[in-house]
Parts: structure tokens; C-alpha cells; sequence
């Protein structure tokens, strides 16, 4: 009987220190059994538990997108057990990874609507991959206007700074990268919390989809931004995080009201969250 | 299909001879209370009792379950990759299971085997497993399956049942593997209608003995959210100690956590009951807990029980009626008043 508990075994092919204080590192693995990539077969805004023998699983979004292959890449925080286990790893190292896991985007909606992206902090993750599937030739012109909007604390702490340096350069998408502050006098780019970046920004809700992906705060103080824009909760899309084990709906932890953020989740409008009770 | 009655002698030598074949589980007399336990090393069945104090579905979920198995040793080919942990999925019989710990075991099938994903170890447990039940002539006080879908002869998700005529059990194959497991059986004549005619009376007295009523009409069409923000939660939970006593012994209970144990170069990944009702449940890496109050705690659980699990299957609550939660909270909080409090709302 086919086990969903069962990880595949991936090798650690590179591991990145994305910030600056040494907290957030980018794993890209490779699968050992080639045929397992395949079958993870995965959407952006989906997640998978990485699984380390000895210490145990932990619930993290899928970075990479399905449009880059050989690998699949993850952004953890050093946050406890795993994840400071996680970082201690070396390349070659050899652990398994279980999924993928959730629902996604809702990417068949987005076609033909402009797209806003809203991130900050490192809640990037899935929308880094969103952002690498949009703009690859085959999907782009899939999608109208392209923003993007994505804050961390200081420039030290922005997640894939290369990554950002190009999409500023790119005439196909709109980017503006912020931090709370910066005592770095030669800081090209904007300065102001998301949500006041998001308001100076993001001209119009006309015939487009926001997406937010970031701590609680700043979720808190973007809702009524896009709400005065004129965004509908139907076209408010939010990603939660709650603590989580089995991954597939079935140990009961996760749950809010009568959704499992792990299977029905993690991925829910704000409408859908406004039937919900408010327990995350 | 076939319905036999032994004489009380006649079954327990039958159930001797069906280790055979089975695995074979009763009520066995432990202490003060009765458990389930393999009919082994001389352990005699007690089938005159109310119920057991821990519920039978450690028998296809138990407490602790290994799930893989893997090597931590560097000169191993495959250290750090997951196997599977070797399983006894051979026939097991658990014979003298109450209606409602049968129904609970359907209660709780809708999330181990769902359309989605199917739980490996529940569904092999479960499907080496022939429940034999025992219809119940005298409930205790604090049962009410008659208010949540149940009955105490009902013979929902039962293979046979056993009716305690006195002297005799008259036994009803209900399904295949029931037939299977009675025709193994040695002893024993075709029952008769006196036999027949004194069951159904049995049945009928048991149910008049039920006399609580616990209304769950309502519950469907409530708006969660309304129920969520009630006023009595932090009076309901007032008295609980959070000692998880209620989720422990309840059969319809299934969340579990998932642990790695290590000795030496090896180690083991393993899943354990777990409960809404401790803290740890929610707690985020990040310090954060979504439930870190008492009464959202309890909340969550007759919530979940009442409401979440009645709009996630339409088919009724996640409770059996089985009291057991009733019986032994050290502090008397009773989901039929919370249920009564619940629907009237
Ligand atoms: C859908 C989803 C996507 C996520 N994506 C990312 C990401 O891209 N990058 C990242 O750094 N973090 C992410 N997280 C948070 C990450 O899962 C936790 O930080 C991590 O589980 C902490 O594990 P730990 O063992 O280091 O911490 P400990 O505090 O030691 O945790 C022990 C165990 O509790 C559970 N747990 C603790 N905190 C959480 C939590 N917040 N969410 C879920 N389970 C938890 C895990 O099973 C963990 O192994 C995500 C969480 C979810 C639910
Ligand atoms: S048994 Fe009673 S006191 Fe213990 S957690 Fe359950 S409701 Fe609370
Ligand atoms: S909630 Fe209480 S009465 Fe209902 S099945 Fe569980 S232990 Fe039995
Ligand atoms: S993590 Fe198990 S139900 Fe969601």
C-alpha cells in the first residue's frame, strides 16, 4: 500500500547564507532516485516537509519553481530543532524531502488578470517561485501587468538579492523592493514598511489579483491598503503557517474551523478566511 | 448468514480454538476496570462487563505506533533514508466490542481512509480486523448512542454480534469476514426462534433503559463562527485541568504527533496519540500559539466534536456516545451538556 509518510531521499546539492545575519539559508536538493522528481511533481505555493532521520519534519514552502529542473530549493529560518539541524548540514549531505504537499495559487484564475505580489520578510519563498514560473516565456504571456512589492528590515536581510537586481532591470514586470531602513548611503531602492510602499505603489485593483505572503503585522496593515484600492476578499490571496506534523489533513493539528491549513490550505482567500474562525 | 447460540461454555472453548486462525481480543478483567487485551498466557475473557475504561481503537490505532526504521551509520549505504518498519498486519479478532466503540471506528474511517490519502498502518490494521460485537442489555448511565446515530445492538460496522441470552450468546454473522470467523468457530446450533424472538426483546428493553436526551439537530445549520464566539466557552472550561484524560480514552479521538527516537546508530520514527487539549499542540517555532488559552483549547475539541466534523461529512457528529469521556473527567465537564448548550444556542 503506498505510504504517504514515506520521503523521498534527496542529497543536499548546495546550501546559500541569503542574509546577513546567517538566519536564512537556500538548500537546493537533488532527488537520488531520478524518477522521484517526477512524481513531485509540485505548483507554486505548495509546500513539502523536509525530513531529516533522527530529528524529524518540518512543514517549508517550495522556493524553486516547477519551470527550473534537477532540483528543488528551500529558504529556511534557523528557528528550533530541525531547521538549526537543517543549517548545521553540509552539501552531499544525504535526507528526504515528502510531498509536495497543499494547494496553490490559484493560477488558472490569475490568467489574464494583472498580478500583484505583496512579501515581506522571509514569507519570499513561494513567491519567489511564483515570480520565476510567471516569467518564464511559456507562462508570461499568460498574465497582464506584473508588481511586485517585497520589504525586508534592512537591505542585509532581503532574500535573493541577485534575483531582485534583475527583475528591477526587467521591462515585464514592475518591482520595487523597500526596507524599514538603511544607514547604507548608496541604497538605490525605496524605504517605508510594505504596506505604505503598497499604498504609494499600486495604482488600481482593476481586473487584478494581490497576493501576501508575510508576518502577521504586516498582513495586518496591507488588508485595509488593498481593501481602500478596491480589492474584493475574493481577490486578497493569503498564505498561512500553523504548526504542523502529518501534512496531508489527517493527524488533526492544523486545523482552522473546519479546514486542514495543510490540505485545504495553505493558500485561502481572505473571503474564504472570513467564514473561518479567527484562530491562527 | 449464519446465526448460532453457544452455551457461555461452548464459546470461550471456541474462541480457545480460533487463535488459530486469529489474534483474538476481549475484554479481560484488569483491576478494578476491563481492557482489551490478546487472549494469551491464560488471560480469560469477561464478557459480563459495562465497558472497557480504554477504548479498543489502540487495537487498530495504537498509542505508539513505529512508522520507518532507518540507519544513522555513515559506513551504511542507506544511512539516513527512511524504511518501512515491519508490520504483523496477520487476522486479528476483537470479540466482545461494544456498538458504540464499532460505530467509532466508522466515525474516525473518514479521516484515516479518505477519498485523498489513505493512513497505511489504520486501513491494514483495520482491514485485518473482525469485529465481533456485543450487544449491550443493560447501558450504564452514562451512555446515549441512541441520540448520536448509534443503538445498543446496532451491528453498524460490525462482522458478527454477540447477544448475552443468559446461559447462551446468540451469534449473527453480519458480513463475509463475520461468516468466515463464526464458521471457524466449533460448537454451537443454528439458533432458533425462541432464541431469535428473546434477542429482539433484549434490544428493545436496552433502548428503553437510555433515557438522556442530547439533541444534535441544530448543529448543522448553526454558523461556526457564531458557535466559535458563544459566550459559555471560558464557563465550560472553567473547571478543566487540560489533563487530556477525555481525548486519551475517547475512541473517536485520532490526533497524533510524529517523533524520531534514536539509540546508538539507529532510530526509529514514530507516531504517538497527541491533544488538542495541551498547549504544545499549536505552538509555533516562532513562540506563537494560535491556542494557548484554556478555553480555546476545550473549545476546539467540542467544536471539532459538534461542529467542524458535522459540516465536514454531513453525516453527524464525531462522538459515539460512548460516556467514557463523561465517566472519568476528574472534573465532570460533559459533552452532553456542552452538546444541549450547543444546539440551543
Ligand atoms: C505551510 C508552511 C510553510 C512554511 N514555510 C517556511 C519557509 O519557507 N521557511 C521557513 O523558514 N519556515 C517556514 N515555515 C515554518 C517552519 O515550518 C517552522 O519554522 C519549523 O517547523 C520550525 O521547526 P523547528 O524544528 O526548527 O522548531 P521547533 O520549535 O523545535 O519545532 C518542533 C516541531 O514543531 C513543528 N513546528 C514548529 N513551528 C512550526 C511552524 N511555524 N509551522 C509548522 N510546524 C511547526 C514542526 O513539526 C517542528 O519540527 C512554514 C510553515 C508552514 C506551515
Ligand atoms: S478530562 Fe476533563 S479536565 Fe481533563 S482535559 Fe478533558 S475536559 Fe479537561
Ligand atoms: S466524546 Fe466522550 S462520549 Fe463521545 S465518543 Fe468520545 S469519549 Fe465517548
Ligand atoms: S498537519 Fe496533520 S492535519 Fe494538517
Amino acid at each position: 500500500m503506498e505510504n504517504p509518510y514515506l520521503p523521498y531521499p534527496v542529497r543536499i546539492d548546495s546550501i546559500v547564507t541569503e542574509t546577513e545575519d546567517r538566519n536564512l539559508k537556500t538548500f537546493r536538493f537533488v532527488f537520488i532516485n531520478p524518477e522521484d522528481e517526477e512524481k513531485f511533481a509540485y505548483t507554486p505555493g505548495q509546500f513539502a516537509e523536509l525530513s531529516i532521520a533522527g530529528k524529524g519534519e518540518i512543514p517549508i514552502g517550495i522556493a524553486s519553481s516547477p519551470t527550473e529542473k534537477g532540483f528543488v530549493a528551500f529558504t529556511v529560518n534557523k528557528t528550533g530543532v530541525v531547521t538549526t539541524h537543517l543549517h548545521n548540514m553540509k552539501e552531499g549531505d544525504v535526507m528526504g524531502i515528502r510531498g509536495p504537499l497543499g494547494n496553490w495559487y490559484p493560477w488558472e484564475e490569475m490568467e489574464g488578470k494583472n498580478v500583484v505580489i505583496i512579501g515581506g520578510g522571509f514569507a519570499f519563498t513561494t513567491l519567489r517561485s511564483s515570480i520565476i514560473y510567471m516569467l518564464h516565456p511559456d507562462n508570461r504571456p499568460k498574465f497582464k501587468d506584473i508588481t511586485v512589492v517585497y520589504g525586508a528590515r534592512n537591505p542585509g536581510m532581503l532574500l535573493y538579492r541577485d534575483e531582485l537586481a534583475q527583475w528591477e532591470q526587467r521591462d515585464d514586470m514592475d518591482m520595487h523592493i523597500t526596507v524599514d531602513g538603511t544607514d547604507d548611503p548608496d541604497w538605490k531602492y525605496n524605504v517605508g514598511f510594505v504596506p505604505a510602499i503598497t499604498e504609494d505603489k499600486i495604482t488600481s485593483a482593476d481586473n487584478a489579483i494581490a497576493t501576501v505572503c508575510g508576518p502577521p503585522i504586516m498582513i495586518r496593515f496591507t488588508q485595509p491598503v488593498l481593501e481602500k484600492l478596491g480589492f474584493p476578499p475574493e481577490r486578497i490571496i493569503l498564505s498561512l503557517e500553523m504548526r504542523m506534523k502529518c501534512g496531508i489533513g489527517i493527524c488533526g493539528r492544523c486545523n482552522i474551523g473546519d479546514q486542514y491549513v495543510c490540505k485545504d490550505g495553505p493558500v485561502f482567500t481572505l473571503a474564504q478566511l472570513k467564514q473561518l474562525p479567527g484562530e491562527y | 448468514m449464519t446465526a448460532k447460540i453457544f452455551s457461555k461454555k461452548e464459546w470461550t472453548q471456541a474462541l480457545e480454538e480460533l487463535k488459530q486462525a486469529y489474534r483474538v481480543f476481549a475484554p479481560v478483567k484488569d483491576g478494578d476496570f476491563h481492557t482489551f487485551m490478546p487472549l494469551e498466557n491464560g488471560k480469560q475473557p469477561d464478557f459480563d462487563y459495562p465497558n472497557s475504561r480504554l477504548s479498543p481503537k489502540s487495537l487498530v490505532y495504537p498509542e505508539s505506533e513505529r512508522m520507518f526504521e532507518f540507519s544513522l551509520d555513515e559506513s551504511d549505504s542507506d544511512a539516513y533514508i527512511l524504511k518501512e518498519a515491519p508490520k504483523d498486519f496477520s487476522p486479528q479478532a476483537v470479540v466482545g466490542i461494544r456498538p458504540c466503540d464499532s460505530h467509532a471506528f466508522q466515525i474516525v474511517k473518514r479521516n484515516f481512509d479518505n477519498p485523498e490519502y489513505q493512513d497505511p498502518y489504520w486501513v491494514q490494521h483495520f482491514e485485518s480486523t473482525t469485529l465481533v460485537g456485543l450487544g449491550c442489555n443493560t447501558p450504564c448511565s452514562t451512555c446515549f448512542c441512541t441520540e448520536v446515530g448509534g443503538d445498543p445492538f446496532s451491528e453498524h460496522g460490525l462482522d458478527a454480534l454477540m447477544i448475552d441470552l443468559g446461559e447462551s450468546y446468540l451469534v449473527k454473522a453480519l458480513t463475509d469476514k463475520g461468516e468466515a470467523f463464526l464458521n471457524s468457530a466449533s460448537g454451537g446450533n443454528s439458533a432458533d426462534d425462541a432464541g431469535l424472538q428473546k434477542a429482539e426483546e433484549l434490544a428493545a428493553s436496552a433502548r428503553e433503559q437510555i433515557k438522556v436526551s442530547v439533541p444534535t439537530d441544530k448543529l448543522q445549520d448553526k454558523v461556526a463562527t457564531d458557535l466559535f464566539e458563544a459566550p459559555f466557552w471560558e464557563e465550560v472550561a472553567f473547571a478543566c485541568l487540560n489533563c487530556g484524560t477525555c481525548t486519551y480514552l475517547c475512541p473517536t479521538c485520532w490526533c497524533f504527533d510524529i517523533q524520531d527516537e534514536i539509540s546508538g546508530k539507529r532510530g526509529d520514527r514514530i507516531r504517538n496519540w497527541d491533544s488538542c487539549m495541551f498547549p504544545l499542540f499549536t505552538l509555533h517555532g516562532s513562540g506563537h500559539n494560535p491556542r494557548d488559552q484554556k478555553h480555546q483549547r476545550v473549545r476546539q475539541r467540542f467544536m471539532h466534536k459538534l461542529k467542524y466534523y458535522v459540516d465536514k461529512y454531513q453525516d453527524g457528529v464525531q462522538c459515539s456516545g460512548c460516556g467514557r469521556c463523561v465517566r472519568y473527567c476528574p472534573v465532570n465537564i460533559d459533552i452532553r451538556e456542552v452538546c444541549r448548550k450547543m444546539n440551543e444556542f
